[in-house]
């Protein structure tokens, strides 16, 4: 007998110890004699759990999280290989079957569907568990009909902005013939946010076929994924999938003998934030300074080298798969008003369940904080949810009601950005809090305009006077000036969007600004 | 990461294995950091000269990206992730130990070229923050037994 054991390969599993415990299991199990097989998987996305050791046994996946190297030998003596199985082990990392579990049951994974289920750098499992299908149907179809697939899905751009991802590719599809590119946007610098990482690590094909996909819906024969330097295993496991998929013709100069061409690479970035904002990206790859370019012209009409580039952020055309799989309407079905489908929600920081979580639109931010989440690590009561990214609000509970729905998030001030949620507990300072986003935009900002450059360095030294007791509300005064120059006055959202955690940490919790407390009933407004 | 020492056909060699992408110049200096640990001001000219830019053009894209050093660090390099998701699992007060174990700032160098002190932006592993990188090894759930198993691991 052969025991099957899975250990993800996900970086952050590995940063938790996941390599470690799998030589301890290999080593272990040649002491004890008995055979096994390791499949280095993509995470689950119960990050809490990792490294999270899955057994099989009759088909079923019973779990134990999180494993330390010193836990593996108590586990095998625990008879976690033995002719039993694991299902009846008492232990306490054991948590029974891991699809049971109801962070995991309660999810609808459309993107992330196969993610943790095998070893995601293997083609053959890839189409085992349902991959290509997509890429099957859109070779069925005239570009302009993938085209209308995507729009009719209702999908939206998951980088941030939300544009309609449908319609970028149909201003693509317009330009005349010549070459243009697919670039894919994985710079995914937003603290919080991992999505993209966990799908690039754990799933590498899907965006692989959906850029793909991209590829014949515009006629574009070049890809590029822009990837952060940060993630060197991403890297690893894309450019092991884009060999497998080269090598069986998934990519190439005839993709699957139509007569297609698709190339793709990968291109690291350096450590510059801005180079998430698509035109700096584009500048990037050219290899430029990632100064932001001014729009028009759009990325569309004039992006890489000057020639017509749909830009997509991973998660975008992750999803594109599933949607030429299942229709447009399978998926539109999910969600609520302008935001259709599942979004792959990070849920991060000081909570005691983080990780991944992908729903429908329309789930409220208290379900995700308190039910899902579990409420904070250390115990002690959450005071604020910073979502989407440096750039996002910082809600208090009082906006714990708040669906998640692009539209919701921004009429009350916020954005839902990459959809990262970071929570802190009541021992956060928010005057720190919104420090630190002007000073985060003063290393990061690209230099372009005045407001972004000038004003954010301005913002830290005012918030430096205002903690030193120096003429608080002048100076707060300043602050809530400077916050409205630079969101008229930028370019682009790094400066333009700095103000919203600035003035959200102001308005909702004054009294860490020396100002009066809020009302109860004012702040639940 | 590499610590050959510079020389003016090792970087003609690094621009010529790459010349053939497009937008060659960002994986030419990530290839320099790979191969000399850090870009050498006396690289920026060959590259120039080899792509058909500028000294300025070259300067221009060293300095504006983080990870195209201009100085080689020291024999290793510890980042510590400093963004939201960390400073809500407090990661403030580790830099700070690790600040005062190795008699350092953020951002510098131990004067016995040990170690060098990073801040770094993401690692992308909020879920399991604070995080940390010593020598491209990742580590989550960091926290102060870590913080100074890996300080001493880099011989701090
Ligand atoms: C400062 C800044 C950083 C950004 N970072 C990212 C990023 O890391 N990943 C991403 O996909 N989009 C990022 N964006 C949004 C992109 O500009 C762009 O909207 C996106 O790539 C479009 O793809 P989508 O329509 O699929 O979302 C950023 C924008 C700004 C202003
Ligand atoms: S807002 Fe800041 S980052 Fe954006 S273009 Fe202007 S200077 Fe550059």
């Amino acid at each position: 007998m052969t025991v099957k054991i899975y250990i993800p390969k996900d970086a952050a599993a590995i940063a938790c110890g996941a390599d470690e415990v799998a030589a301890a299991f290999k080593k272990t199990a040649k002491k004890a004699a008995v055979k096994i097989d390791i499949v280095r998987n993509g995470s689950r996305g119960m990050l809490w759990l990792e490294p999270l050791v899955e057994v099989e046994h009759n088909g079923v996946r019973y779990g134990f999280g999180p494993v330390a190297e010193d836990d593996v030998q108590d586990l095998v003596k625990a008879g976690l290989l033995g002719e039993k199985g694991p299902k009846g082990i008492k232990h306490k990392l054991a948590v029974g079957p891991v699809e049971d579990i109801p962070f995991f049951k309660k999810q609808t994974r459309l993107t992330f569907a196969r993610c943790g289920l095998a070893d995601p750098v293997s083609l053959p499992d890839y189409k085992r568990l349902g991959g290509y299908k997509g890429l099957e149907n859109a070779l069925k179809l005239k570009p302009i009909e993938i085209v209308d697939v995507v729009s009719k899905s209702g999908l939206r751009g998951r980088g941030g902005a939300g544009f309609p991802t449908g319609i970028k590719w149909k201003t693509v599809h317009d330009t005349p013939p010549q070459q243009k590119y697919i670039v894919c946007n994985a710079d995914e610098g937003d603290s919080g946010t991992f999505a993209d990482r966990m799908i690039m690590e754990g799933d590498p094909f899907v965006l692989i076929e959906g850029m793909t996909i991209a590829g014949l819906a515009v006629g574009a024969t070049r890809g590029y994924i822009y990837l952060r330097s940060e993630y060197p295993h991403a890297g690893m496991a894309l450019n092991a999938a884009i060999q497998a998929a080269k090598k069986d013709g998934y990519l190439g100069d005839n993709v699957r003998g139509s007569g297609h061409t698709f190339e793709l690479q990968v291109r690291m970035g350096a450590g510059a934030y801005v180079c998430g904002e698509e035109t700096s990206l584009l500048e990037s790859l050219e290899g430029k300074r990632g100064l932001v370019r001014a729009k028009p012209p759009l990325p569309a009409h004039k992006g890489l080298f000057g020639q017509p580039t749909v830009i997509n952020n991973v998660l975008s055309l992750a999803a594109v798969p599933y949607i030429m799989e299942h229709g447009a309407q399978a998926y539109a079905d999910y969600g609520v008003g302008r935001s259709r489908g599942t979004m792959p929600i990070q849920l991060a920081g000081n909570l005691k369940h983080g990780g991944l979580f992908e729903t429908a639109f329309g789930i409220t931010l208290g379900e995700l904080v308190d039910d899902i989440g579990g409420g904070t690590l250390s115990g002690k009561p959450v005071k604020a949810v910073q979502v989407g990214g440096p750039l996002g609000a910082y809600f208090p509970r009082g906006y714990f009601d708040t669906p998640f729905d692009y539209e919701a998030f921004a009429a009350r001030d916020g954005l839902i950005g990459h959809a990262g949620v970071v929570v802190f507990d009541e021992t956060a300072d928010m005057m720190a809090q919104a420090r630190f986003a002007f000073e985060f935009c003063a290393v990061e900002s690209c230099g372009k305009c005045t407001p972004c450059r000038i004003g954010s360095t301005r913002g830290v030294e005012t918030l430096d006077k205002v903690r030193a007791g120096e003429r608080p509300e002048a100076n707060l005064a300043v602050v809530e000036d400077l916050c409205n120059t630079m969101k008229f006055g930028s370019l682009c959202a790094l400066g333009g969007f700095t103000p919203y955690p600035v003035m959200s940490a102001l308005t909702h919790f004054p009294e860490d600004f020396g100002r009066p407390a809020k009302k109860l009933a004012a702040a639940a407004e | 990461m590499g610590r050959e020492p510079w020389s003016e056909p090792r970087t003609r060699q690094i621009v010529t294995e790459h010349k053939g992408l497009e937008g060659p110049l960002m994986p030419i200096l990530h290839a320099c950091v790979e191969t000399f640990g850090f870009v050498p001001q006396e690289a920026v000219p060959v590259i120039a000269n080899e792509l058909n830019l500028s000294r300025a053009e070259v300067h221009g894209v060293v300095t504006f990206y983080h990870d195209f050093r201009r100085e080689p660090a020291g024999k290793h390099v510890l980042k510590m992730c400093r963004a939201e998701a960390c400073q809500s699992m407090g990661c403030e007060p580790l830099v700070k130990r690790a600040e005062d174990r190795l008699g350092i700032k953020c951002g510098e160098t131990s004067a016995d070229g040990r170690v060098t002190l990073e801040p770094i932006y993401c690692l992308g592993l909020c879920a399991t923050a604070p995080s940390a990188m010593l020598d491209g090894k990742i580590v989550g759930r960091l926290n102060e037994a870590k913080l100074d198993k890996l300080l001493k691991g880099a011989g701090a």
